[in-house]
């Protein structure tokens, strides 16, 4: 983050060329060659505007660019279709000059108009995307629609302004969304509201074949406008592969890649076997798992009992039971992410801690609760480990474990006193602390079909959170971790949240494939930044 | 003809009752579609604004009379999640599908008309006892579980057919062996006793009295006459694989509808899992209807009504 900040600095006041700040290519990098990647479930969707899960955010990031982007296998942000940019002394106008001479895959040049009518398409209601509500600093979005954001306005053909209705700290972050990514308007119109299914981008690959149901090819983009990438003249992925029938063709040589990593029953196996675990890559990643405790629905209105809950919850040993994939969590943030907050140690384990804060609660026997639980596995076994710490203490929690879809509109709705996260987990969209706060722990979430489930609304925290992103001025870059760290730790006072911990990601490949490691563990790009990895 | 009227005018009925069951179904479904394509990030604004275009803020019977009135049109609707339009989803999997049911069809007729043969022949010996059984136990394994055992048995240990998958006809077999396992169950049990009682008739007395060998006896007259009814029965089955195929293709990675099917639920992406339903409803009501047709033609004992 510091990083990114200096770098930013820089820019404010030189508008920097990007070179200085690029990624060192593996000079033992290679070009050619194509590699098959699998997964269980059919793509949705390739539109940047629409598509917004783990197996598609990777994909969209090879067939489009936005204005920004990250530096491969980091969280360090580099200028993408911009060649530079500058900010505003307020921070509320930001100028992108682009670069001359990119095309889209149908062959034309990409200009500054295109970058308008991106932003205009996401932010139209009529779009659907899931990611409209990222561009909220925008002027004029409120009253976005057919008519486009006032806030984006083209200077000339490589020239775009965005002005800000506030300063927002996280705004070159939004950028790099892939929801912010450039399409050209032609062929989303051509597309005749399918888009997603015949996608046309700038992207270091295109979409050469879709087989529904079967098979996406993409192809290399031979005109791409970084020099020397991507390395790979394709990559396949196949769908509809059960995690464990991919990882025995992986074993067969067949695979290079099983896109939904390994599967649990078959961890212990594979890290237990030296040939097999030393082609595991085993990163951090911008994940917390944790217990919402309803504010709302008494008990849980009572802070004694949130802090008795955190104390009673053992958390090495849930982390045991997914095989110790996980590192045990003290906060919100996870450790990786900028405000982190270090010398924090959280609600140690104590029994009788618990049982102490219970009485004072006038709880001392305890009471009778409902745990919802998605019902995939591990989750269901780590709720069975929640429910029998808590009934150490005297509560007894009843399991309701269900379908992911019916959890969701459990939380949502307030009617579960407690959910754990687990499969609907928070991941962070940008590596900034931002990110964890708003629809998950602040005011705005907490409302009827959010994703505050602990429905938790503190007025003075949520007042903070605005104040450290209107900081974006980088020389205050250090006073804003600051006030975030601080906002995650008043959220830690009145516990909401049982933080539970934070789980790592093991990516496999094949012996044939070369690479960083980081690549591998791509923060931004899962399972992999197919761009920069090659073959052997 | 008037039956075949009154049948088409039945099976129309069967169909919209169908329709409507699924629609109020997915309707109090516990699991607001609106939350999953708005995703998390979504604003108020943004989930109402997605709700009033898909038509979701209406009382059911206004959406339910929308869905109607499209549908009369030939149009299934797009997917929430894809934008796709339902039938062009459906349509490009349906082949794989009915080549998958075909494959079954085949293999649960080989191995059924053949276990209950050899039973029929060997009726009240152990052999018959041991068939039966086995007939039993095919009925009644779960699917789930017949198709890793086969994946895991010849696929990964004896590496005879490839791993899950689509494409060739080494593909086919697994699959279509799997389902084809739980009818060839019935089909035996059928096999058995049509065989049985034809084996007892008169004019197969009088063919041994001619002198004909057994096989010619057994394969050339008792077959043909006991095989026809069991074969009107294929039409029921279609219900039968409906079920199955769900499980069956997204074990073996098949890309038919119901691997869509079985992803569409988990995504609650409502017109999907409607447009599944009508097609495999559909698919039944035809496979009943031509089941109950034909009968006559095998049996002109049956008659229409």
């Amino acid at each position: 983050m510091k990083k990114l900040l200096a770098s930013t600095a820089l820019a404010l006041t030189l508008a920097l060329p990007v070179a200085a700040q690029d990624y060192t290519p593996d000079p033992n990098a290679k070009a050619g060659g194509t590699i098959t990647v699998t997964y269980k479930d059919d793509v949705a969707t390739l539109d940047p505007a629409i598509g917004y899960d783990w197996q598609n955010w990777s994909m969209i990031k090879s067939l489009f660019d936005g204005l920004m982007d990250y530096v491969p296998g980091t969280t360090t942000l580099r200028p993408g279709l911009a060649e530079s940019y500058e900010i505003s002394e307020d921070g509320l106008t930001y100028t992108f000059k682009l670069r001359a001479g990119v095309k889209f895959n149908n062959g034309r040049e990409m200009t500054a108009e295109d970058v308008k009518y991106s932003l205009d398409r996401v932010t139209n209601p009529e779009t659907q995307s899931p990611g409209a509500g990222f561009f909220g600093s925008i002027a004029g979005f409120e009253n976005a629609g057919a008519g486009g954001l006032s806030g984006v306005e083209v200077v000339d053909p490589l020239t775009v302004k965005i002005t800000l209705s506030r300063p927002d700290a996280t705004f070159l972050h939004v950028m790099a969304l892939n929801f912010a990514s450039v399409v050209p308007k032609e062929a989303v119109d051509a597309a005749a509201g399918d888009f997603g299914k015949q996608p046309v981008g700038t992207g270091a690959f295109k979409l050469a074949e879709w087989t529904l149901g079967q098979r996406l090819v993409f192809e290399k983009n031979a005109d791409y406008w970084r020099e020397g990438v991507p390395y790979l003249d394709g990559v396949v992925f196949e769908v509809g592969q059960e995690p464990v029938v991919a990882l025995l063709r992986l074993q067969n040589g067949e695979v290079d890649v099983p896109g939904d990593g390994i599967p649990p029953a078959k961890f212990v196996e594979v890290m237990g076997d030296p040939a097999q675990a030393e082609r595991v890559v085993v990163g951090g990643q911008l994940h917390t798992g944790y217990i919402t405790l309803n504010v709302t629905t008494p008990p849980f209105d009572k802070v004694e009992v949130r802090k008795a809950v955190n104390m009673a919850i053992n958390k090495e040993r849930i982390t045991q039971i997914i095989n110790g994939r996980a590192v045990p969590a003290t906060q919100p943030l996870p450790p990786s992410m900028p405000g982190y907050t270090g010398d924090y140690a959280g609600y140690a384990y104590d029994v009788e801690g618990a049982k102490a804060l219970l009485a004072e609660a006038g709880l001392a026997d305890g009471f009778e609760t409902d745990l919802y639980v998605m019902n995939t596995d591990p989750n269901p076994r780590i709720a069975q480990a929640i429910q029998q710490d808590l009934a150490a203490i005297g509560i007894t929690a009843n399991i309701q474990s269900l379908a992911q879809a019916n959890v969701i509109e459990a939380g949502g709705a307030g009617t579960a006193p407690m959910v754990w996260s687990g499969g609907m987990a928070w991941i962070a969209d940008f590596p900034d602390p931002s990110n964890f706060y708003g629809p998950i722990l602040g005011c705005a979430g907490a409302g009827e079909g959010g994703w505050n489930w602990s429905k938790f609304c503190d007025e003075a925290l949520d007042a903070m959170a605005v104040q450290a992103d209107s900081l974006s001025d980088p020389a205050q870059a250090e006073a804003r971790l600051k006030m975030w760290s601080d906002v995650y730790m008043g959220v830690m006072e009145q516990a909401p949240w049982v933080p539970v911990f934070n789980e790592e990601r093991y990516t496999m490949k094949s012996e044939r494939m070369g690479g960083d490691d980081a690549l591998y563990v791509d923060p931004v790009s899962i399972p992999v930044n197919y761009d920069y990895v090659f073959v052997k | 003809m008037v039956y075949v009227l009154r049948r088409l005018i039945q099976s129309a009925l069967i169909l919209l009752g169908v329709s409507f069951i699924t629609f109020v179904l997915l309707y109090v479904l516990p699991a607001d579609p609106v939350r999953q394509i708005a995703g998390r990030a979504a604003t108020a604004e943004t989930v109402e604004n997605i709700r009033q275009q898909l038509g979701l803020d209406q009382p059911l019977l206004v959406q339910y009379g929308r869905y109607l009135a499209a549908l009369a049109q030939g149009d299934l609707g797009r997917s929430y999640l894809q934008k796709t339009e339902v039938t062009e989803l459906i349509l490009s999997r349906l082949p794989a599908t009915l080549q998958l049911m075909a494959a079954g069809i085949v293999a649960e007729l080989i191995l059924g008309l053949s276990m209950g043969i050899a039973a029929a022949l060997m009726r009240g010996r152990l052999g018959d006892q041991l068939l039966m059984m086995a007939s039993f136990v095919t009925v009644s394994a779960p699917q789930f579980v017949v198709s890793l055992l086969l994946l895991y048995v010849f696929a990964v240990k004896l590496g005879w057919f490839p791993i899950g998958g689509y494409g060739t006809a080494a593909h086919l077999v697994l699959p279509a062996i799997t389902l084809g396992i739980l009818g060839s169950g019935w089909y035996s049990r059928m096999m058995r006793s049509s065989m049985t009682e034809v084996l007892r008739a008169d004019y197969i007395r009088t063919a041994r009295a001619k002198g004909l060998s057994r096989a010619r006896v057994v394969f050339g007259h008792a077959l043909p006459n006991a095989i026809l009814p069991v074969i009107a029965m294929i039409g029921i089955d279609i219900g039968i694989f409906m079920g199955g195929i769900v499980v069956v293709e997204s074990v073996f990675g098949w890309p038919g509808i119901g691997q869509l099917a079985w992803q569409a639920i988990q995504r609650v992406d409502i017109p999907i899992i409607m447009g599944v339903t009508l097609v495999s409803a559909l698919a039944i009501v035809i496979g009943n209807l031509l089941a109950d047709l034909v009968a006559p033609l095998i049996d002109p004992r049956i008659r229409l009504r």
